[in-house]
């Protein structure tokens, strides 16, 4: 009786978390008589690609997906780079009042963002970073959460392989590149991953700094779908709601290991 | 050697006399670690920089533009002093919106860490599916809101939505989800608890996975049932999760845009406006600066105080294994 009951809420958890996913992908798919038609279609007649294409010439997804792309990719790289040597030099560097500096940095994960919207907007105004790379870029790059979560297991490293290692006259980057990032990789791909679905899915940032449709990202694209006289075209929003959440679900069903680590890292540990 | 791995200046046990000045032992210790601080400076340099000049300058910057008066165009900010709080604190708009805020973070964040605590005792069970059921989920999460808003804005259409289609076979006819001013505002909490579910339950799987199996052994052997054995025993020990869930959701609550921006745009009216929109419309469309400082003003203060008495009050009941 009690295994009975569980599965029954095992099969209401996944359906009601699978249902909405399925209708997104299926109404994708449908030619609007059948997406428009109540009693609902469940299940395409066939599939049916043009709502992409409609999309597609409703806005210019392919400028959004290339800025999508970019932003995450030179973004993350910075992020990684910056994240990966402050790791390793508040694990393995002295300095005068480096506590002070860690608390520093850390602070910022108490700072909410909503605060320092609109002075960012200021400050990357007065740089000329709107409507840039550069703006859309460099003023999320610094890493707190990542360095964090690097440092902590920079600090569970077996420190007398390194002391082997400068006996033997390698130097603190050597043994940064050679030994600290190869044996943190779990953890390095872990940051990397948070990274990348952090930043390709911004929106409110993405949202301000650009003016020009030709700088958008691809989750602002989806407003362009989205009519203003009240008359909306589903099955192309439903296919620009693909094109933003695609990439970072399989991006999940590949590394949901590393993804679930990141997420759930020092909240259960305490 | 093992000096500059443990990053700790250790001073000779026994300092000969001519170093006991603090100009010579600083110059010493420059010889020793002059080229690991320099090192350390290039590592940490730039990403402080960062920190210091996206993070902490524009709260200064912030708090104050909320003493000024400001249309974003003409050359430079007037001073007004407290005028920006006064007319927020005087306008019922603004009244309204802190209420909209109030129901919406305590809606959100008691539904997803109830929800998710809930989802979690059956994701712990032995049973066959549970890998899916924890993999969608979770999924949620990781998209962006924008894109989760659009499938729910489809879903919620009151002529052809799904949600109809489930509500109808319960007598329950659809409502006008996020058109109508009753109802928008919980339009939104739905999307953000369907959301935030899956991510508590995962922490909690997580947290429930680290208790110790000996206390439930005892506790079934002095024969508790399973109620309360997760009254007094499992709810208690998973405390610090509780704890983690709170604090970030709230704040997370407090921020939230993409749904509202992809939803409703705050409306219709003020109903689903809450205080992250409005500071948001305040700046970026009625290029009201000062108000919107003021406003965002208002939202740190009320964040530290409640992360403040979370934490103070939290602390005492949270029990560490």
């Amino acid at each position: 009786m009690r295994r009975i009951l569980l599965y029954a809420a095992l099969v209401l958890i996944a359906a009601v978390f699978i249902m909405p996913l399925y209708w997104l992908f299926s109404s994708a798919v449908k030619p609007s008589g059948e997406i428009y038609r109540f009693p609902l279609q469940w299940i395409p007649r066939h599939l049916h690609w043009s709502n992409f294409t409609n999309a597609w010439h409703d806005a210019p997804f392919g400028s959004f997906f290339i800025n999508s792309i970019v932003v995450t990719l030179i973004g993350t790289a910075i992020k990684m780079v910056l994240a990966t040597g402050s790791a390793y030099a508040f694990t393995f560097l002295p300095f005068p009042f480096k506590r002070v500096f860690f608390a520093l940095i850390l602070g910022t994960l108490m700072t909410p963002g909503t605060i320092t919207l609109l002075t960012n907007y200021l400050t990357a105004s007065d740089l000329g970073w709107v409507d840039t790379y550069a703006g859309l870029i460099v003023p999320g790059a610094g890493s707190a959460f990542g360095m964090f979560l690097l440092r902590q297991q920079m600090k569970s490293l077996p420190r007398e392989v390194f002391e082997a290692a400068q006996m033997d006259g390698a130097g603190h980057l050597r043994i940064l590149v050679r030994m600290v990032i190869p044996m943190s990789r779990p953890m390095m791909i872990t940051v990397t991953l948070i990274s990348v679905i952090e930043v390709w899915n911004d929106f409110i940032w993405p949202l301000i700094i650009t003016t020009t449709t030709q700088m958008r990202t691809l989750p602002i694209g989806l407003l362009y779908l989205k009519s203003q006289e009240g008359y909306n075209d589903w099955g192309a929003i439903m296919a620009g709601t693909v094109m933003v959440a695609a990439p970072m679900l399989i991006l999940f069903l590949l590394a949901q290991r590393y993804i679930v680590a990141g997420f759930s890292g020092g909240a259960v540990k305490g | 050697m093992t000096r500059a791995l443990t990053g700790r200046t250790q001073l000779p046990a026994e300092p000969a006399p001519e170093t006991r000045t603090p100009q010579r032992r600083w110059r010493r210790t420059l010889r020793r670690h002059g080229k690991e601080y320099l090192l350390f400076a290039a590592l940490v340099g730039p990403n402080l920089a960062l920190i210091l000049v996206f993070s902490y300058w524009p709260v200064i910057y912030n708090c104050y533009l909320s003493f000024t008066s400001w249309d974003m165009i003409s050359p430079a900010p007037t001073w007004v002093g407290l005028d920006e709080y006064r007319e927020l604190f005087t306008s019922a708009d603004f009244g309204h919106v802190l209420l909209n805020t109030v129901k919406f973070v305590v809606l959100i964040v008691v539904g997803a860490i109830v929800g998710g605590l809930a989802t979690s005792l059956v994701l712990n069970q032995r049973l066959v599916g549970r890998g899916l059921a924890r993999t969608v989920s979770f999924a949620p999460h990781i998209v962006s809101g924008a894109a989760i808003a659009a499938l729910w804005l489809f879903m919620l259409d009151p002529s052809f939505g799904l949600v109809r289609a489930l509500l109808e076979p319960l007598g329950i006819s659809s409502p006008q989800w996020t058109t109508s001013s009753h109802y928008s505002l919980y339009a939104l909490v739905l999307v953000y608890v369907w959301k935030g579910i899956g991510f508590s339950a995962i922490i909690y799987v997580a947290g429930l996975q680290n208790l110790p199996a000996d206390l439930f052994e005892a506790a079934t052997l002095d024969g508790a049932n399973g109620w309360q054995r997760f009254r007094h025993v499992t709810f208690p020990l998973l405390s610090p999760v509780t704890y983690f869930l709170v604090v970030t959701s709230v704040i997370g609550a407090f921020q939230a845009y993409d749904v509202t921006a992809v939803m409703t745009g705050g409306g219709p009216g003020q109903s689903s406006t809450t205080l992250s929109w409005f500071i948001y419309r305040q700046a970026f469309q009625a290029s009201n600066a000062g108000l919107a400082a003021a406003a965002a003003m208002v939202m740190l203060v009320i964040l530290l105080t409640i992360t403040m008495l979370i934490a103070r009050y939290g602390e005492r009941r949270v029990t560490y294994q």
